[in-house]
C-alpha cells in the first residue's frame, strides 16, 4: 500500500508540514516552531530516502509509478514516476530543505512560522515537478512553486526586493505560459497530456521547432541561460539567504532537468537543427559571464553570475548529446546544488554578523573566523573545479565530451577553469585575507557549531562526490542511455 | 387547460420572483422594520424557493412554452441556479455594508428582484420581442440601482451615463431586430435560423442586421469598444451594486449571445466569428494595458472585468460546442472570483471610509492577515496562476482555442495574461511587502466572513478538484447546442 505512494508521500509530506506550521503560526513559541519546522523537513527527507534505496538501477523506465484519473473532461491524471534523471534531484531538493531550516534559526526571527511554511511547500511542489509525468500536473506544481517563491523574496528579502520578486516572477511566468502552448498544442496532435507518450509522437519539424522554441523560453529563463539570465542576479541578491541556496541548488536545476525531460526528447529533430546555437549560447554563458562575474563588487551578485556560467556547463553538455557529456551535465547540476548553495550559505553566515554584501568593506576575516575561511577556501576551490571536488568531475567529463564534437569547444569551456579560479580566488582574497579591514571586522565571531553542521555537511557531500562520482552516475547511466537514444531518434521520418 | 397549466409550470419560477418582488415593494412601505430583517430573510427565501422550483423543474431536453417563445433547456437550468445563488450571496455581502450606509432599503431588494426577472426572462427567450423585454427590464432596473445613493454627484453621473449609453445599446439591437424580422418574418429565432438556411437571402444586409445584434450584446457584455460605461459605471456606484452589476446581468449578457449566435445565427458563424475575435483580441489589450494605469480599485476591477469578457470571447469565437463549454466554465470562475474580491473589499470597507484607493490596502496582511491572505488566492486566481481554478479557465479557452490549430490567439491571450498578472501581484505586492501606515478597522460580520472564506478558499479547492465544475458547466452546454 505505501510502497505505491512512495512518490506522493515525498510530495505531499513536506506541503503537509508546511499548512501545520501556518496553522501553528503565532500558537506557539517560536522555539517550538523551529523544533517542528526541523522535524518536517527531516520527515521529508526521510521519506525520500526509500526512492533511492528501492530505484532498480538497471531500468530506464518510470520507476514507482502512480496513476489516477484527476481531471477527465481534458483526460489530466495525476500519473507519478521517477527515472533515473529525477531520482537524484529529489534527494537534493528534500535535503537542501534541512539545510534552509538550520540556516535560517537565526537570521530570520520575524514571522519565522510562515518563512518556513513557504520553503517547505515550496520543497514539496519542487518535488513534484520531478515527479510528474503527465504535463498539466507538471506545469501546475511548476507554476505553483512560483507563489512560495515570490512571496519569500518579496516578503523577507533586501531594499530593493520587490523589483527583484516582481521580475523574477514575470519573467519566469512569460517562459511558463509559452510552455503551455506547447503542452495544449502536443495535446491537439496526439489527445493526451502523458509525457511518455510525447516521445514517440510523430511531429513535422516546423512544429517541432516551435515546440522546442516555447520550451526553450521556460527553460532557459529557469535555468538561466544568456541573455535571459538578468533575472537571477536581482533576486539572489534581494532574496534572503535560504532563498538564494533553493535558487540557486534547486529552481536552476529544474530547467536542466526540464530539457531532459521535455525539450529535446520531444522535438528531437529540432534539438540537432539548433544544437550549434544552443551550444553558442552555453559558451557565451561560460566566458562571458565569468569574465561579468570578476568585476562584481558584491558578493552574492559574484556567486549568482558565476552560477550562470556554471549551468552554461549543464546546458552545453545537454546538448552534445553524448554520454559522457550528458553524464557529465547531469553531474555538474547536482555538484552545483551543493557548492553554490554552500557558497550561498557563507555569504549569508558574514551578512548576519556585518549587513553587508560589499566586497571592499571585508578583508581579514579569518584574523576572527579561522574555520570559516577553511570551509569557505574550501568552497570557493571547490566553485573553481579543483580536482577531487565534485566541481571537477562535472566540468571535465563535458570538457571531455566536446573534445570528442570539436576543439575549439572544448578549449573555450576549459577557459573557464581558470576565469572560475580567477573570481573565486580573487574573491577569497579579498574577503578573507589581509589585515583587519575596519571595525566590524574585528568584532566578528566564529562559526557556532549548527553552522558547523550545515558546512560540514556540504563539504564532505562535495568530496564525497568528487572522488566517487559513481554514486550519481550508477543511478543515472540507463536514463541517459536511454534519453540519447530518444534524442537520436529522428521523429520526421515517422512521418 | 391542462396544457396551459404545464406551460404555466415551466414559468412558475419566474412568476414566483415577479410575484416577490412586487411583494416586497408593497410590505417594505408598510412594515416597520428598521434592520430590514425582514425583507432581506423575505428575499433571500425568493431565492432559495426559485431555485428549488427550478430544480424541481429537472432536466428532461428542451421544453418550450407559450408558442414557443420560452425555452428552458439544461443551459437556462444551469444559467438560472447560478443567478439565484449569485444573487444570494451578493446579497449577503451587501447587508451590512448599506445598513451602515442606511441605503438599505426595500427598492434595493425588489429592485435587484426585478433584475433577475429579466435576467430569467432573458436566459429563457427564443424570441426576439421575449428577449428585448427581458434586457429592458434589467436595464431598467440596473438604472435604478446605480443611481442607489441618489445625493451622491458620482451615483448618479454613472447611472445618467448608463442610462444613455443603454438606451442608444437597446435601440441599436432593436434596430438589428427589426432587420432580422424584416429578413425572415417571424420572431422567433429558431425560424430565422432556419429560413437563413433555406432561402436565399441578400447576406450583405443579413450581416449588417448581425452587426447591430452584436453590438448589443457586446454592450451588455462591456466588450471593446463598447466598454465605455464599465469603468464610471464601477466606480459611481455603491460597492454592492457594482459587485451585482458586473455578476449577475453577465449570465444574461452570455445567454443573449448563446441563444442569438448558436441557436439562430448559426449559419452565420464565418461572419460573427470575425467581430467576437476582434472584441476578443481588444478587449484583452485595452483590459489589461489600462488597468495597469488605475489608482482606484474599483476601476483597475473594471478593467480586469474587460480583460476577463475578452477571454469569454475568446470561447465563443471558436464556435465549438468545446469553445461554448470553455467560455460558460471561464464565466462560472469569472463570477466566483468576482464575488469574492468585491466581497472582501466590502468586508474591509469601515462605516467611515470605504476602501476606495488601491493603495488603502498597504500592509493589509499586518493588520488583517486572514482577509490578506484570501485576498491573496483571489488574486492568483484572478490572474490566473495555478493551483486556483483561474488558471483553468484559462486553460479551457486557450484548449479551446488552439483545438482548431490557430495559434496566434492563444498567443495575443497569454502575453495579455502576462500584463494581466502585473497588476494583480501588484495588489498582493501592497498586502504583504510593504508596510501599512494605518490599521482598517472592520467589522467582522460572522456569516459574511464565514461565507467569504468558503467563497475564496473554494478557489483554491476547486483548483485542486476541477473535475466537477468543468462537467457541470459542459453538461449545460451539451444538452443544448
Amino acid at each position: 500500500m505505501i510502497a505505491n505512494h512512495i512518490l506522493s508521500i515525498a510530495i505531499w509530506s513536506p506541503i503537509f508540514f508546511g499548512i501545520l506550521l501556518l496553522i501553528l503560526n503565532k500558537k506557539i513559541s517560536i522555539r517550538k516552531i523551529n523544533y517542528v519546522a526541523l522535524f518536517g523537513a527531516l520527515v521529508s527527507f526521510i521519506v525520500t530516502i526509500p526512492i533511492y534505496k528501492n530505484f532498480n538501477t538497471t531500468l530506464s523506465t518510470f520507476q514507482f509509478q502512480e496513476f489516477h484519473h484527476w481531471i477527465t473532461p481534458f483526460n489530466i491524471n495525476y500519473h507519478l514516476g521517477v527515472d533515473g534523471f529525477s531520482v537524484p534531484l529529489i534527494l537534493l531538493t528534500s535535503f537542501m530543505t534541512i539545510m534552509v531550516i538550520l540556516i535560517s534559526y537565526q537570521s530570520q526571527k520575524l514571522k519565522s512560522a510562515s518563512y518556513y511554511s513557504a520553503f517547505l511547500i515550496m520543497s514539496g511542489l519542487m518535488i513534484g515537478v520531478f515527479c510528474a509525468l503527465d504535463s498539466i500536473l507538471y506545469y501546475i506544481f511548476w507554476e505553483a512553486m512560483l507563489i512560495p517563491m515570490f512571496l519569500i523574496i518579496g516578503i523577507w528579502g533586501g531594499p530593493n526586493r520587490i523589483y527583484a520578486t516582481i521580475k523574477f516572477f514575470l519573467y519566469t511566468v512569460l517562459g511558463s505560459l509559452l510552455m503551455l502552448i506547447a503542452f495544449l498544442y502536443l495535446y491537439f496532435k496526439s489527445g493526451t497530456f502523458s509525457i511518455i507518450d510525447y516521445y514517440y509522437l510523430p511531429i513535422s519539424l516546423e512544429a517541432q521547432i516551435l515546440i522546442f522554441l516555447a520550451f526553450f523560453m521556460a527553460f532557459a529563463v529557469k535555468i538561466p541561460m544568456w541573455p535571459l539570465h538578468t533575472w537571477l542576479p536581482d533576486a539572489h541578491v534581494q532574496a534572503p539567504t535560504g532563498g538564494s541556496v533553493i535558487l540557486a541548488a534547486i529552481m536552476l536545476k529544474l530547467g536542466g532537468y526540464s530539457f531532459i525531460r521535455f525539450a529535446m526528447p520531444i522535438s528531437p529533430d529540432a534539438t540537432l537543427l539548433l544544437k550549434p546555437l544552443m551550444i553558442l549560447l552555453s559558451l557565451i554563458a561560460i566566458v562571458y559571464i565569468a569574465l561579468v562575474a570578476l568585476i562584481q563588487k558584491d558578493m552574492k551578485k559574484l556567486i549568482a553570475y558565476s552560477s550562470i556560467s556554471h549551468m552554461g556547463f549543464v546546458t552545453l553538455g545537454l546538448f552534445l548529446i553524448s554520454p559522457l557529456a550528458v553524464e557529465g551535465a547531469y553531474i555538474q547540476m547536482i555538484s552545483h546544488g551543493f557548492i553554490s548553495a554552500a557558497m550561498f550559505i557563507c555569504v549569508g553566515i558574514l551578512y548576519d554578523q556585518t549587513h553587508t554584501r560589499e566586497i571592499k568593506k571585508y578583508g581579514g576575516v579569518i584574523n576572527k573566523m579561522p574555520l570559516f575561511t577553511a570551509f569557505a577556501v574550501f568552497f570557493a576551490m571547490a566553485n573553481a573545479g579543483l580536482p577531487g571536488t565534485s566541481g571537477f568531475v562535472g566540468e571535465f567529463m563535458v570538457i571531455l565530451g566536446s573534445m570528442k564534437e570539436n576543439f575549439w569547444i572544448a578549449f573555450t569551456a576549459a577557459t573557464t577553469l581558470i576565469l572560475g579560479a580567477a573570481y573565486s580566488l580573487w574573491l577569497i582574497k579579498r574577503v578573507f585575507y589581509g589585515d583587519i579591514g575596519n571595525a566590524v571586522i574585528a568584532k566578528l565571531s566564529d562559526i557556532n557549531s549548527r553552522e558547523f553542521l550545515i558546512l560540514g555537511s556540504l563539504a564532505s557531500l562535495i568530496i564525497f562526490v568528487g572522488v566517487y562520482p559513481k554514486i550519481i552516475s550508477d543511478i543515472t547511466n540507463s536514463s541517459v542511455l536511454q534519453f540519447i537514444e530518444l534524442v537520436s531518434f529522428s521523429k520526421v521520418e515517422m512521418l | 387547460m391542462s396544457n396551459l397549466i404545464s406551460q404555466l409550470n415551466l414559468l412558475s419560477p419566474e412568476i414566483f420572483v415577479a410575484l416577490m418582488a412586487m411583494l416586497i415593494l408593497l410590505l417594505d412601505s408598510f412594515i416597520i422594520d428598521k434592520n430590514k430583517h425582514f425583507i432581506y430573510g423575505l428575499s433571500q427565501l425568493t431565492l432559495l424557493v426559485a431555485g428549488l422550483i427550478t430544480a424541481s423543474l429537472g432536466f428532461s431536453g428542451p421544453q418550450f412554452a407559450f408558442e414557443d417563445m420560452f425555452i428552458f433547456d439544461s443551459l437556462a437550468l444551469f444559467l438560472k441556479m447560478m443567478s439565484f445563488i449569485t444573487l444570494s450571496i451578493v446579497f449577503i455581502y451587501s447587508r451590512n455594508y448599506l445598513l451602515d450606509r442606511k441605503l438599505l432599503n426595500g427598492e434595493y431588494f425588489s429592485l435587484s428582484l426585478f433584475a433577475l426577472l429579466g435576467i430569467m426572462l432573458m436566459i429563457s427567450s427564443k424570441n426576439l420581442l421575449l428577449m428585448y423585454m427581458g434586457l429592458e427590464l434589467l436595464s431598467l432596473s440596473l438604472y435604478a440601482l446605480i443611481a442607489l445613493n441618489r445625493d451622491d454627484k458620482k451615483s448618479n453621473e454613472a447611472a445618467i451615463k448608463y442610462f444613455v449609453l443603454g438606451a442608444l445599446a437597446s435601440g441599436l439591437l432593436l434596430y438589428g431586430m427589426s432587420m432580422l424580422y424584416g429578413f425572415s418574418g417571424s420572431l422567433d429565432l429558431y425560424t430565422i435560423g432556419n429560413v437563413i438556411q433555406t432561402q436565399e437571402i441578400n447576406s450583405e444586409l443579413l450581416v449588417f442586421g448581425l452587426v447591430f445584434i452584436v453590438v448589443g450584446i457586446a454592450f451588455k457584455l462591456g466588450a471593446v469598444p463598447f466598454q465605455m460605461w464599465v469603468p464610471d459605471v464601477y466606480e459611481g456606484s455603491v460597492t454592492p451594486v457594482t459587485m451585482m452589476i458586473s455578476t449577475v446581468p453577465k449570465f444574461a449578457a452570455v445567454a443573449m449571445l448563446i441563444r442569438f449566435l448558436f441557436q439562430g445565427l448559426d449559419y452565420l458563424i464565418v461572419d460573427w466569428q470575425q467581430m467576437l475575435l476582434i472584441m476578443a483580441i481588444l478587449s484583452m489589450i485595452v483590459g489589461n494595458v489600462t488597468a495597469i494605469a488605475q489608482k482606484k480599485i474599483k476601476r483597475m476591477l473594471a478593467y480586469s472585468t474587460i480583460s476577463h469578457i475578452g477571454f469569454i470571447l475568446l470561447g465563443f469565437y471558436v464556435g465549438t460546442i468545446g469553445g461554448v463549454q470553455a467560455s460558460i466554465f471561464y464565466l462560472t470562475t469569472y463570477i466566483i472570483m468576482t464575488l469574492a474580491v468585491f466581497g472582501l473589499i466590502i468586508l474591509l470597507s469601515s462605516t467611515q471610509k470605504s476602501i476606495e484607493f488601491i493603495d488603502d490596502l498597504k500592509g493589509l496582511s499586518q493588520t488583517n492577515p486572514w482577509e490578506a491572505f484570501l485576498m491573496m488566492i483571489v488574486m492568483f486566481s484572478l490572474a490566473g496562476i495555478p493551483p486556483t481554478i483561474g488558471f483553468y479557465a484559462k486553460f479551457s479557452v486557450l484548449q479551446a482555442v488552439i483545438d482548431q490549430e490557430v495559434v496566434w490567439p492563444a498567443l495575443v491571450a497569454i502575453i495579455m495574461a502576462l500584463i494581466g498578472m502585473y497588476y494583480y501581484l501588484r495588489i498582493i505586492r501592497l498586502m504583504y511587502f510593504e508596510k501599512s501606515n494605518k490599521k482598517l478597522k472592520t467589522k467582522s460580520f460572522l456569516p459574511m466572513l464565514s461565507v467569504l472564506t468558503i467563497n475564496a478558499g473554494g478557489l483554491l479547492v476547486l483548483g485542486i478538484f476541477p473535475k466537477t465544475l468543468m462537467s457541470i458547466s459542459a453538461l449545460a452546454v451539451g444538452g443544448s447546442l
